[in-house]
């Protein structure tokens, strides 16, 4: 038997861009997701960047990253039969993800009361800014938005320009990675229960669970004071601590720890600066062993000892390139490395060794293009990667025929009327 | 008390740091037992990190670790010895799930791999992640997520084109895996309950938090385009930044996503002579002076209290945010809505504001109940309650220092 994690289950995939992940995640698992989308498409499909920089529903990049895997039809919801066919849809389903502004189901009369009668043991995920409710339900976000109110902008860029985001949108990502998430605890309670239930995701809280260590901070009984952003340096306690180091050809990543967890790797780096001559005599006098941030050694303030090994280090590694870096980093066990380029990412020996990249064919297109694989790995290959991203409308005579047994009669008939 | 999902799974702990322990919260705050495995020697080194409570730092005051380790038990345990390696095995007979995150190799040191466990336990579900898998030429690269997030090309991609990379803030991939972690291991748990079959599952942050870079990733593989950090500039939408406002350091990020919205934000901001401009009319025209633009708005936007202003913005129907700090967090609104933080009394800290659930679940929404563990807080209760330890048994084990 070869069969799937999650091969038994079906997910009616209602969402846009604001919650593609979601299915993905559960697609990538095995189960058959299929995309529900407008006539003409889902409105996403028109966000770039797109195969050979050709606009076109069935070339946007952005909408392959996070579809594949999944199969798709049209289906009007604005119409009488579209909501009808939706209605079969779900009660053959165990899953319906959905990234609509709040109350839009609902107003269709295809909210969670509704679709839970249909079929008890649906479970309706419902990706939004907020959440389905309170005073910002029905503000109107964009990962920029997304990324402001969940704190992470402050935190990021430098300090003397404005806050930034990450230049690749990511907050709906983890708004739709959540959704997975919180899809699966239901789930599993629905196998002991045999109920469903609905799943109210908001991006914003989804960008808080980013922020690390950074919520307790400004709180009166932790230091009374929010984290600012700081470059490429970042704070720590009241210290700030270069993170990116320029190279002869880009930048690396150190972290320069100290204490017990940092001990290992301080040693590693002092190793190198030894090896390579350009330790200073003061380093010498250190206890390294035991040294940890806050407490200087031989200098007036733990900020300026810092500041001190960072300018050594800043040094050496101008006169490296990012490889050679890293390459001592692997020897040395050092805290560092390379700030990689997608291209860099193309050319890692790591994820080659693994097979990460995953060439898919594109027939229609007449080529394959190599995809990231799976999330994770395993035993018995928990993700697959079975199918490219669909086509707009690409099955609707298999689901329309195949789970509702219609005929292509039927189906001429519903196109015509607007339905799918 | 609700029903809770993960009533009666059960689930041994030995992950540290971010994503192992992030991921087995979710199980915890619906209702597993997880017992974290600990180290009195070698503690999570969370809990060497800010932030600490009152400022002062010790095992039981960092909440940076208090904040993924809700309802969780702590057994302190020394894997260094055979009695304590023992212990393990004992737990691992007693859980569905294991999960850890050392560097590769070193649960296999100590006969803990999925072949050792396997072989005692069939059907269990066990997940390692780490920075990279667990196989390869760097499996072993120790480091934090901040080195992930370097790795997986977030860096490059953060912060402004003619300057040096700038964020995301912190171990940013760490806050990636989790969820899909957490799917993967409900998915083996339902497919073990379908066939009785157990696995392995080898989480690698690094591509594991390569998915979310998917776009780029293909943009290189087909147009062999290389993305970098373009600050806030968006492609769709113009104007689309963080713009600045009264007070220190205050700012509110805007994204235009059309001429409707243009003209919203021209009335809002009471410049309605730029919506006639024919400079700015259009998205192309608005791009084109987008510079000019943005110094314009960020004068007229510099009067405003940034709340005032989102909340004036969005009654235009103009995407719009505060760029919110963790004190502002604190106060939000909507987050007080959705019951975002949760107040719990620590064996040390006493009262502490932890994050809560990023979903709302209708029938079983999970619950903070418990505070984060002290380290070895439940070492007995885990041995005599969990595992049947007899008192004289766990006084060997102390003595012969399985338990430090």
């Amino acid at each position: 038997m070869d069969e799937s994690l999650l091969g038994p289950y079906r997910v009616l995939d209602l969402t846009d861009e604001r919650g593609w992940v979601c299915g993905r995640i559960l697609a990538d698992l095995g189960a058959d997701v299929i995309k529900v989308e407008p006539p003409g498409g889902d409105p996403g499909r028109r966000i770039g960047p797109f195969y050979g920089d050709v606009p076109h529903p069935d070339r946007s990049l952005y909408f392959w990253a996070f579809n594949l895997n999944k199969r798709g039809i049209t289906l009007n919801l604005e119409t009488e039969d579209g909501r009808g066919l939706f209605r079969r849809l779900a009660a053959l389903s165990d899953f319906v993800v959905e990234s609509f502004d709040p109350g839009y189901l609902d107003g269709l009369g295809l909210g969670f009361g509704e679709l839970s009668r249909l079929n008890p043991r649906l479970i309706l995920v419902s990706i939004s800014a907020f959440g389905q409710d309170g005073p910002y339900a029905h503000y109107r976000a964009t990962d920029i938005v997304g990324m402001a109110m969940g704190g992470m902008m402050a935190i990021s860029g430098d300090p003397d320009r404005p806050p930034v985001r990450v230049s690749v949108p990511q907050a709906w990502l983890h708004a739709g990675a959540q959704a997975a998430a919180g899809a699966m605890v239901a789930h599993y309670y629905r196998q002991a229960a045999g109920r469903g239930q609905h799943v109210d995701v908001s991006m914003q809280q989804a960008v808080i669970w980013t922020l690390m260590n950074e919520t307790p901070f400004p709180l009166p009984d932790f230091y009374g004071f929010d984290l600012t952003r700081a470059g490429g340096r970042r704070r720590t306690g009241r210290l700030t601590i270069r993170q990116i180091y320029p190279c002869r050809d880009g930048y690396v990543c150190l972290l320069i720890l100290g204490g017990g967890p940092g001990a290992a790797f301080i040693r590693g780096l002092l190793a190198l600066l030894e090896e390579a001559g350009v330790a200073p005599d003061w380093f010498r006098e250190v206890d390294w062993e035991n040294w940890d941030l806050a407490t200087p050694r031989r200098y007036p303030t733990a900020q300026e000892e810092l500041e001190a090994l960072e300018a050594v280090v800043a040094d050496f590694c101008r006169q490296k390139t990012k490889a050679e870096l890293y390459e001592a980093a692997l020897k040395y066990g050092i805290l560092l490395a390379p700030v990689n380029t997608v291209a860099d990412l193309f050319e890692n020996p790591q994820l080659a060794a693994r097979g990460f990249w995953v060439e898919v064919d594109h027939p229609e297109l007449g080529t394959r293009v190599t995809y990231p694989g799976p999330f994770v790995q395993g035993n018995l290959n928990p993700v697959r990667i079975r199918r490219r991203p669909p086509l707009v409308g690409e099955h609707n005579e298999e689901v329309y025929g195949g789970l509702l047994g219609l005929s292509r009669a039927d189906l001429a008939q519903l196109r015509a009327a607007g339905a799918i | 008390m609700g029903a809770r999902a993960f009533e009666g799974l059960k689930v041994a702990d030995f992950s540290w740091v971010g994503v192992g322990p992030i991921t087995t919260k979710y199980l915890a705050d619906h209702g597993a037992t997880v017992v974290r495995v600990e180290s009195t020697t070698r503690p999570d080194v969370l809990r060497l990190l800010p932030p600490f409570k009152g400022g002062k730092p010790g095992l039981n005051r960092s909440q940076f670790f208090a904040n993924y380790n809700t309802n969780k038990l702590s057994l302190s345990l020394n894997l260094g010895v055979p009695e304590g390696r023992e212990v393990a095995r004992r737990l691992v007979m007693w859980a569905d799930v294991v999960a850890e995150s050392f560097t590769p190799g070193t649960m296999a040191a100590w006969g803990l791999d999925y072949e050792a466990i396997s072989k005692i336990k069939p059907d269990i579900i066990m997940i390692s992640t780490c920075q990279q898998g667990q196989t390869g030429p760097h499996a072993r690269f120790g480091g934090f997520g901040q080195l992930a997030a370097a790795l997986g090309g977030y860096y490059e991609v953060t912060g402004w084109p003619d300057r040096e990379p700038a964020g995301p803030y912190g171990a940013y991939t760490d806050f990636i895996c989790p969820p899909f972690a957490l799917a993967a291991l409900v998915a083996a748990l339902d497919y073990r309950r379908r066939t009785g079959r157990g696995q392995y599952l080898d989480l690698s942050q690094l591509e594991c938090g390569l998915q979310f870079l998917g776009p780029a990733l293909l943009d290189y593989a087909v147009n062999g385009r290389i993305a970098t950090r373009a600050g806030n500039r968006d492609p769709y939408a113009c104007p689309h930044g963080a713009f600045p406002c009264a007070g220190e350091d205050r700012w509110v990020a805007v994204a235009v996503t059309s001429d409707r919205e243009w003209r919203a934000l021209c009335q809002v901001l009471g410049r309605p002579e730029w919506a006639e401009d024919p400079r700015f009319a259009t998205f192309l025209g608005r791009r084109r002076h987008e510079d000019l633009l943005e110094g314009l708005i960020g004068e007229a936007t510099r009067s405003w209290d940034p709340f005032d202003l989102m909340a004036a913005l969005q009654a235009a129907g103009v995407p719009a945010g505060v760029v919110q700090r963790c004190s502002d967090l604190h106060r939000d609104p909507q987050l007080k809505h959705r019951g975002h933080w949760v107040t719990l009394d620590h064996c040390e800290m006493g009262p502490t504001v932890y994050d809560g659930i990023p979903f709302r679940l209708s029938e079983t929404p999970g619950q903070l109940e418990r505070a984060a563990p002290c380290l070895g807080e439940h070492t007995e209760f885990v041995l005599r309650e969990l595992l049947g330890y007899t008192d004289e048994e766990v006084a060997e084990l102390a003595a012969a220092g399985a338990l430090e």
